[in-house]
């Protein structure tokens, strides 16, 4: 059986830095799988990489079977996979409901009939959009859609993640990226957070979702399986147990963090 | 919904009684000081009513009376042009406010939506301008026809300048419509065809039979000027052109727009095709530019490559910036100001640009939004959602 994600051999280079070293990973339809790694270690170069952001030096990508290598990233989203971005990329003058209006955009008619001479199509399209917007907002905060209509700058940091998430769910996407969606937050709120996506999971239980994560126990809670990366290179990949165990990773993860 | 309460249309009416007595009142005033006074009243009103919060109450009035207040404010463009009727200076002031208002609304697409930058728009209006001037006088086609030719001409030409303009960015964007510019006025001065430095002659506008270039006549006392006439046709222009880029920015298509220019990047995340709306949008700014340059070219009946000036593609981006960036609303008060007061302030001569730039630096200090600062997108303004 081919997986729903298949990443092999990927490659990517900065100069003399190598961001990523021939790196493997799979992930099934429904699957959640934790990436963990030290700053640095490549975590956000493979997201950028599998959504077209960042070019390969060498490697593939191939998703629901077909090979998305390189695609542009417009074209790695018609396939059905979201992302958020680990500094949040909002476009914090506009409402939320137009930042989730952009997470939208492909299911959006934008024609000319629909826009600018009939519009009652377009009337049509925003209440039900407001709807299911509300809806999903009201999985991670009893307050955001309430919200819809200011702009995103008025909101908290912590709101405002939620909303980066959201916008990314919006079109119900086959994959979800998150990259290190917690940041900032107090464990409390992690842990909410963390809460509310697996209740979003159960709900939409064919989503596959990969979340990178700095905190190895939040990863614990969430997800069935953990890879590791440090330097560019997968250094283990099971569950939250064994990745724990493995001594190349207390040596590369764990250790920085008693430093820390 | 319900029916709103008859007096919440109040701000709305008196708002739009403000705009036409103001406009009246600079195009009318005749010694240097009536000038400055009006001109400076009607910005500190704007300034002032922003920072009051009379423009909220505006806003709202004219949300929950749309029909009403549209209604109301083309019969107030007609009362306008009906108490000028016998003012020719004034008429064609009046006339050349709102083709800069026109040419401005694409600017707005262009620059204000997607982020385009565009500092030839007075050369496409060029375009527009002469490719007019040539199939009137060389065809036998009917002028609205030309006119909108014209149009698509310019957008046409315009998409020239799109694989640079796509594949650089900011300071090299806005160098390569400078050249554009430049090289527009420079052909126009070498070609002979085109009349050269001294330009074309351009016939009075006829539709469906009608000639617009005839002093209309009802007596031997009453003689309306001709550019009446001409005045009428603009505002249907302008306020269908209005009416078009307001839905645009109401819209999915806004909505696009405003995710080029924020983000361009972060929204190419989402399947957003940045290259695609950046064409559409200066394709359709440019057609925009083309039919004003058009009308241009038959109001003044004349036209040459100094009408098309480096000098007047910078007025115009004044004026989508003095009026409040991506507000098509907030063009008509700009266009007066700076259309307007360097024609009325002609006695200081050499000092009035001096005048006319201290006043817009201020402006912009005072509000760097504008007079009228854009607003946040309501796709159906005053249904509660
Ligand atoms: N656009 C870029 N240009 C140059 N170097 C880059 C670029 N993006 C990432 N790098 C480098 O590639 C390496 C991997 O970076 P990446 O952002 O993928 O790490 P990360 O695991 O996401 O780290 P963090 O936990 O800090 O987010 C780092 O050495 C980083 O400096
Ligand atoms: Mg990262």
């Amino acid at each position: 059986m081919t997986h729903l994600l298949e990443v092999s051999g990927l490659s990517v280079r900065f100069g003399g830095v190598r961001a990523l070293d021939g790196l493997d990973l799979h992930l099934d339809e429904g699957e959640t799988l934790g990436l963990i790694g030290p700053n640095g270690s490549g975590k956000t170069t493979s997201f950028n990489t599998i959504t077209g952001f960042v070019l390969p030096a060498g490697g593939t990508v191939r998703f629901a079977g077909e090979d998305i290598t390189a695609q542009p990233p417009r074209h790695v989203a018609r396939r059905g996979i979201a992302r958020t971005f680990q500094r949040l990329r909002l476009l914090t003058e506009l409402s939320v409901f137009d930042n989730l209006m952009v997470g939208q955009h492909l299911t959006l008619d934008h024609g000319i009939w629909a826009n600018l001479l009939g519009r009652s199509r377009l009337r049509g399209a925003i209440a039900r959009q407001t709807d299911e917007m509300r809806t999903l907002l009201r999985h991670f905060s009893p307050t955001l859609p309430d919200r819809l209509h200011e702009p995103v700058s008025a909101l908290t940091m912590i709101d405002r993640r939620r909303v980066e998430v959201c916008r990314a769910l919006a079109r119900s996407p086959r994959l979800l990226l998150l990259d290190e969606p917690s940041a900032g937050m107090t464990p409390d709120e992690t842990a909410e957070l963390m809460r509310d996506l697996q209740n979003v999971k159960a709900a939409r239980p064919s989503l596959a979702v990969i979340l990178i994560e700095h905190d190895m126990a939040v990863i614990e809670r969430v997800s069935a399986r953990c890879v590791v990366l440090d330097y560019g290179r997968k250094i283990a990949d099971g569950s939250y147990a064994e990745v724990t165990r493995d001594p190349a990773v207390r040596r590369a993860y764990l250790g920085e963090e008693a430093d820390a | 919904m319900g029916t709103p309460d008859r007096a919440t249309i109040l701000p709305a009416l008196a708002a739009i009684l403000a705009g036409a007595g103001a406009t009246l009142a600079l195009l009318l005033a005749e010694t240097q000081w009536h000038v400055a006074v009006v001109a400076l009243a009607g910005v500190a009103a704007l300034l002032i009513g922003g920072r009051a919060g009379f423009g909220d109450a505006i806003h709202r009035s004219v949300a929950s009376h749309q029909r009403v207040t549209s209604a109301t404010a083309w019969l107030a463009g007609a009362v306008v042009v009906f108490l000028l009727r016998e003012h020719n200076f004034e008429l064609l002031m009046l006339c050349t406010v709102m083709l800069y208002v026109l040419a401005g609304l694409g600017l707005t697409v262009q620059f204000g939506f997607a982020g385009v930058v565009n500092f030839a728009a007075a050369a496409f209006m060029g375009v527009g301008a002469y490719t007019a001037a040539v199939l009137m006088t060389s065809t036998g086609l009917p002028h609205l026809v030309v006119v909108l030719a014209a149009g698509v001409v310019t957008a046409l030409i315009g998409s020239v300048l799109l694989l640079p303009l796509l594949r650089t960015r900011g300071h090299y964007a806005a160098l390569i419509t400078i050249a554009f510019g430049i090289l527009f006025r420079t052909f126009l001065e070498v070609n002979d065809t085109l009349g050269g430095p001294q330009g074309l002659k351009v016939p009075g506008l006829q539709i469906f039979g009608y000639a617009f270039n005839e002093a209309i006549e009802f007596d031997d006392e009453t003689e309306w000027s001709f550019y009446t006439a001409y005045a009428g046709v603009f505002i249907v222009v302008l306020g269908l052109a209005y009416t078009l880029v307001r839905r645009v920015e109401r819209s999915w298509m806004g909505l696009a727009l405003d995710a080029v220019r924020l983000d361009e990047t972060a929204a190419s995340a989402f399947g957003l095709n940045g290259a695609a709306w950046k064409i559409a949008a200066f394709s359709f700014g440019n057609f925009l530019a083309g039919i004003a340059g058009a009308l241009y070219a038959i109001l003044t009946a004349f036209i040459a490559p100094a009408s098309f000036t480096f000098g007047d593609s910078l007025l115009l981006l004044s004026i989508v910036i003095l009026g409040g960036l991506g507000n098509p609303l907030g063009l008509l008060p700009a266009a007066l100001v700076v259309v307007v007061l360097p024609e009325k302030l002609q006695v200081i001569q050499e000092y009035r640009f001096l005048l006319f730039a201290a006043l817009v630096i201020l402006i912009l200090l005072l509000r760097p939004g504008g007079l009228m600062p854009r607003r946040a997108r309501e796709y159906f303004p005053g249904r509660s959602s």
